[in-house]
């Protein structure tokens, strides 16, 4: 059956879901049951924003609240997958990934090629990423591009809780070490969600709109940004579909140069700061490969080289807004 | 003088076979890497042997280790194929990693050995890692993580003390202390004088050996790996050594006391300790253990040999198993 | 603006087919309509004079928004406006039953979704295809539901019922038909099957013929050897919507009606869990290779049972052939539909369903 249900309730239920099918899944994190230890309730939090609550309840401890120490308990997290289990690990905010970025970048991304071909190192990283909860520069930022660019890494960014449900179970599911992304401002948002589990495969992008003028290319909050600025296009006469990437590596490049050969138009949108970002990224790729189909030069719209402001009023023009899309959509239609 | 030994012939025999196998593999090692033959960096174990073996002969292929760079040692302790890590070495696709490693990052799975190290301190949350499956799965295997005395400082050692020690895994972190950080010393770099008091400091009992007693070691391994097996928690094992080369060959060594290497040569060789107690107590005769040496040379030669012989890696093996499926 | 299947809630009027002024008769194609499941021709259901046009094309109208205004040449203008202004779009589901717009049942055959239009009237099962569901009857189920009571359900392996199957086979899948009749109380009812449906009722029928008041068989599995192999092997292993898409053209003889939405929900059944298995297990037990397994023909003919065969006379899945291998039947060949026929023609279809069904 498929009902409304939040992104951040989707997410519960892959993880229910997944560790009721296979015994070898845990999930480690801070606060992630909450009260581990303490006098009062146990499973106080279920995760800072209240994502795993309630798993306590049915799985007991194969939850497992960490000390503060990333370093040492997604190391382990990265260990234990080369050992028979399938961990899902939380990271807080990906932010904090400068605490533990070796066993991620140096180890889990690199055993499998390191060995030969003999390793395999099935572990889930959970991370919220993105702006707009006012939460500042170091619990805000879109590093998707840092985690891209390691070989050995997949990563994986839902705009909608179905996908977050499908692409969750996939993760868990794939034997490569997952970098799974969670875009804090996107928890509460609801979608029709089937109870059953189901998976969403890797390196394919959903064509949330179609569109014959122009290509927006983005993942995460910016999809919906994206609507916005084409419901506003459309007025105008201005067909655009946007590509919603899904996840980041694999990436399906292929999805958006058949978008750009039919369009002509290519706006990438990224949360992420500009240089080596995601949008610069797939530009150029796009650009080498269907030059030909281009009418006008690809424009990028990202955030700025700067921190996340804390300010709101700093904050809300820190995020590429749907007004700077269409803006960008219209600079590719001009004559 | 009555010298009881907790270990009988075989195992006395094994033991030596082990010490002088990586002996014998890092002294070629040294040779040839001076002539030039192998590419990139070798880490030598050489004068360490006493540790890994003393330690290793209580692991059985469920336990896992996390090495370091220094990890030869480790590996011909844990079982790992000397065929199989000399093509590694030279950069072979008949290496343990079909050349896709090199010297620091030799891993045999299937033997536990989760890996050399080139990242100082990386192992140690590995490891618990492997100890923490092995308390969900219950298959009775511990995890075990090698350090050194520099590497010790490092956080993710720290972080996995405590981590060890909240969950109660059945871990051994076994500290290589042989007074040099690459050329740093130990006295220079490290606040305490003995890393049991600082894993006290973490919840974590341990205690400290001469790691150039073969005996010694195994009898206090056998205690820590025990109590992790049996539910008891993590342990700490220092064991204080000597590592006959440099840091890394081409190591000049000038941070070292005029004569340092001869005396430890001469005087704390592990080797030489053993094969004179077993000898002088007349357990083992002589000719064994020579005879012993003997077919490790062979082995060693025939290793490289093979090594020398085997072909490299194709273009086409550049870009294979970056992932399992991508 | 019309409301077809059960989760249909606005439309867009993408265009008008008649201007005002025309004398318009039952079954005259007066409008296109859009949902983002489908597109199709609107038929008028009433005869009369179109007076005003009020909703205007490519605009988006809720379901049971007023498009269009019918009145004699007597009526003035004035009281035209007057009823345009005074209507309100009615809330809620349909004339005041407060139905759920599924259900589940629990039967022996595990957990099945279904829908139930209608209120006195003749028992009527509709029984969906081979990677199909009960939507498969979106323009059948509330025309019917006139004058019948009408449920259609998702077989097992399929739609939102449960995914396991028990017995892989026709049979098998007869045995659900049976026990979702008795978790919803149902002694006997006339069967409706859609290509491997088709089979089901009929199997049904013939080890529990008292069950049975009618058969009507569409794009009929069941009847004949032949199905076409490309599409059973590529609907089963297709992983993407690229590969998916060609493979439903076969589907329809009108190919526009392969939207990116019909793709994209087909994909979303075939991801979740145990329809791999599901699926793969039926296509290999019941046309391995392109050759049907299970042929009832001289079965069904024995049974006497009031029996109407339709197909679309361009089916790429089923000869329309095997529709006359059925001694005894009532046989319908529309031109214009493929496989889907009970969709791209749903208002003949209709028309025969009632006559076989009302007698």
């Amino acid at each position: 059956m498929a009902r409304k249900l939040s992104m951040k309730d989707a997410i519960n239920e892959a993880l229910d879901q997944e560790m009721s099918r296979d015994p070898t899944v845990i999930v480690m994190g801070e606060d992630i049951v909450g009260g581990s230890g303490s006098p009062g309730e146990n499973d106080a939090w279920g995760g800072v924003l209240g994502v795993t609550k309630g798993l306590y309840a049915k799985h007991g401890d194969r939850l497992m609240d960490t000390p503060l120490s990333e370093s040492a308990y997604i190391g382990a997290a990265i260990g234990a997958s080369t050992c028979g289990l399938r961990p899902v690990a939380e990271l807080m905010f990906l932010d904090f990934m400068g605490v533990c970025f070796d066993q991620i970048f140096n180890q889990a991304a690199k055993f499998r090629y390191m060995f030969g071909g003999k390793a395999e190192t099935p572990v889930t990283i959970r991370a919220m990423v993105g702006a707009g909860f006012r939460a500042a520069a170091q619990h805000s930022q879109m590093l998707t591009p840092i985690f891209t660019h390691i070989p050995g890494l997949k990563v994986v960014c839902a705009s909608n809780a179905y996908d977050a449900k499908g692409l969750l179970i996939q993760s868990i599911r794939d034997n490569d070490p997952v970098i799974f992304c969670e875009h804090k401002n996107l928890y509460g948002h609801e979608t029709d969600v089937p109870e059953e589990s189901y998976t969403i495969p890797f390196a394919e992008a959903n064509i949330v709109r179609e569109g014959g003028d122009a290509t927006i290319v983005g993942y995460g909050l910016i999809v919906h940004r994206a609507q916005e600025a084409a419901d506003t296009l459309a007025k105008e006469g201005i067909d655009c579909e946007i590509v919603d990437l899904r996840t980041l590596s694999p990436i399906d490049i292929d999805s958006v140069v058949e978008s750009v050969e039919n369009t002509g138009r290519l706006v990438c949108v990224d949360e992420a700061n500009p240089r080596c970002s995601i949008a610069a990224d797939i530009t150029a790729t796009v650009s080498q490969q269907a030059f030909g189909a281009l009418k006008a030069a690809p424009q990028l719209v990202t955030a700025p080289h700067t921190p996340v402001p804390f300010s709101p009023a700093l904050e809300d023009i820190y995020i590429p807004s749907a007004a700077s899309i269409a803006d960008a959509v219209r600079k590719t239609m001009a004559p | 003088m009555n010298d009881v030994f907790p270990l009988g012939k075989e195992d006395l025999l094994k033991a030596y076979r082990t010490m002088k196998t990586i002996r014998e593999f890092e002294e070629r090692l040294h040779v040839d890497f001076g002539r030039g033959d192998i590419p990139g960096f070798v880490h030598l174990y050489a004068g360490e042997e006493a540790a890994a073996t003393g330690i290793m002969m209580h692991l059985n292929d469920k336990d896992r280790i996390a090495s370091t760079h220094r990890g030869h040692g480790h590996c011909i302790a844990k079982g790992v194929d000397i065929n199989a890590m000399m093509g590694e070495i030279y950069g072979k696709s008949t290496g343990a990693c079909h050349g896709k490693g090199g010297s620091m990052h030799i891993a045999d799975l299937s033997k536990g050995m989760m890996g050399a190290n080139g990242i100082l301190g990386a192992g140690s949350p590995l490891a618990c890692g492997a100890a923490l499956a092995a308390q969900k799965l219950g298959h009775g295997g511990i995890g075990m993580s090698f350090t050194g005395d520099g590497a010790s400082n490092q956080g993710t050692f720290l972080e996995s003390l405590n981590l060890a020690a909240i969950w109660n895994l059945p871990m051994v972190f076994v500290v290589e202390n042989n007074g040099y950080a690459e050329s740093t010393s130990v006295d220079y770099a490290t606040a305490v004088d003995s890393y049991v008091d600082r894993a006290a400091g973490f919840g974590v009992p341990g205690v400290t050996v001469d790691g150039t007693d073969f005996f010694a070691v195994h009898e206090a391994a056998g205690e820590v790996i025990r109590r992790a097996r049996e539910g008891g928690g993590p342990s700490l094992l220092e064991c204080k050594m000597i590592r006959f080369f440099g840091h890394f060959e081409g190591d000049a060594q000038t941070y070292r006391a005029e004569g340092e290497t001869e005396d430890n040569r001469s005087n704390r060789d592990c080797l030489k300790q053993f094969r004179a107690r077993v000898t002088e107590a007349g357990v083992i005769d002589a000719g064994a253990l020579d005879a012993i040496d003997g077919e490790v040379m062979a082995a060693i030669d025939n290793a490289v040999e093979q090594a020398i012989a085997a072909p490299l890696p194709g273009a086409a093996d550049l870009t294979t198993d970056v992932y399992v499926s991508y | 603006m019309p409301k077809w299947g059960l989760s249909m809630s606005e439309g867009i009027l993408v265009d008008w087919l008649v201007d005002e002024g025309t004398e318009i008769s039952v079954g005259d194609e007066i409008m296109e309509v859009e949902t983002d499941k489908i597109a199709s021709a609107v038929e008028a259901a009433d005869a009369g004079l179109l007076r005003r046009r009020v909703g205007e094309a490519g605009e988006v109208y809720p379901v049971r928004a007023l498009l269009g205004v019918l009145a004699p040449a007597s009526v003035g203008d004035a009281e035209i406006d007057a009823f345009i202004e005074a209507y309100e779009v009615p809330e809620g589901e349909d004339e005041g039953e407060a139905e759920a717009q599924y259900e589940f049942a629990d039967t022996v055959a595990g957990r099945l979704r279904y829908a139930r239009r209608g209120g006195d009237g003749p028992a009527v099962v509709l029984i969906h295809g081979f990677g199909g569901d009960l939507d498969n009857w979106l323009f059948n189920i509330d025309a019917l539901a006139q004058q019948a009571r009408v449920y259609a359900f998702d077989l097992p392996g399929h739609g939102q019922s449960t995914k396991s199957l028990e017995e892989a086979s026709i049979a098998g899948l007869a045995g659900a038909l049976g026990a979702f009749l008795d978790a919803v109380d149902v002694g006997s009812a006339h069967l409706v099957g859609h290509s491997m449906g088709a089979a089901v009722a009929a199997s049904f029928a013939g080890d529990s013929p008292g069950r049975v008041d009618s058969l009507s068989l569409i794009s009929a599995a069941g009847l004949g050897e032949e199905i076409n192999a490309d599409y059973i092997d590529g609907f089963v292993s297709a992983q993407s919507r690229r590969e998916l898409k060609p493979v439903l053209l076969h589907l329809f003889a009108d190919s526009s009606l392969v939207n990116r939405s019909l793709v994209d929900d087909l994909l979303k059944y075939k991801r979740i869990d145990g329809v791999q298995e599901a699926l793969q297990q039926l296509a290999a037990n019941l046309f391995p290779g392109g050759v049907q397994q299970t042929v009832l023909a001289e079965k069904i003919a024995a049974l006497g049972k009031p029996t109407l065969v339709v197909w679309g006379a361009e089916d790429q899945v089923i000869p329309a052939a095997h529709a006359h291998n059925l001694p005894g039947a009532t046989v319908e060949i529309i031109d214009g539909a493929g496989h889907m026929v009970q969709m791209e023609q749903a208002s003949r279809v209709n028309e025969l369903l009632l006559g076989n069904i009302l007698g």
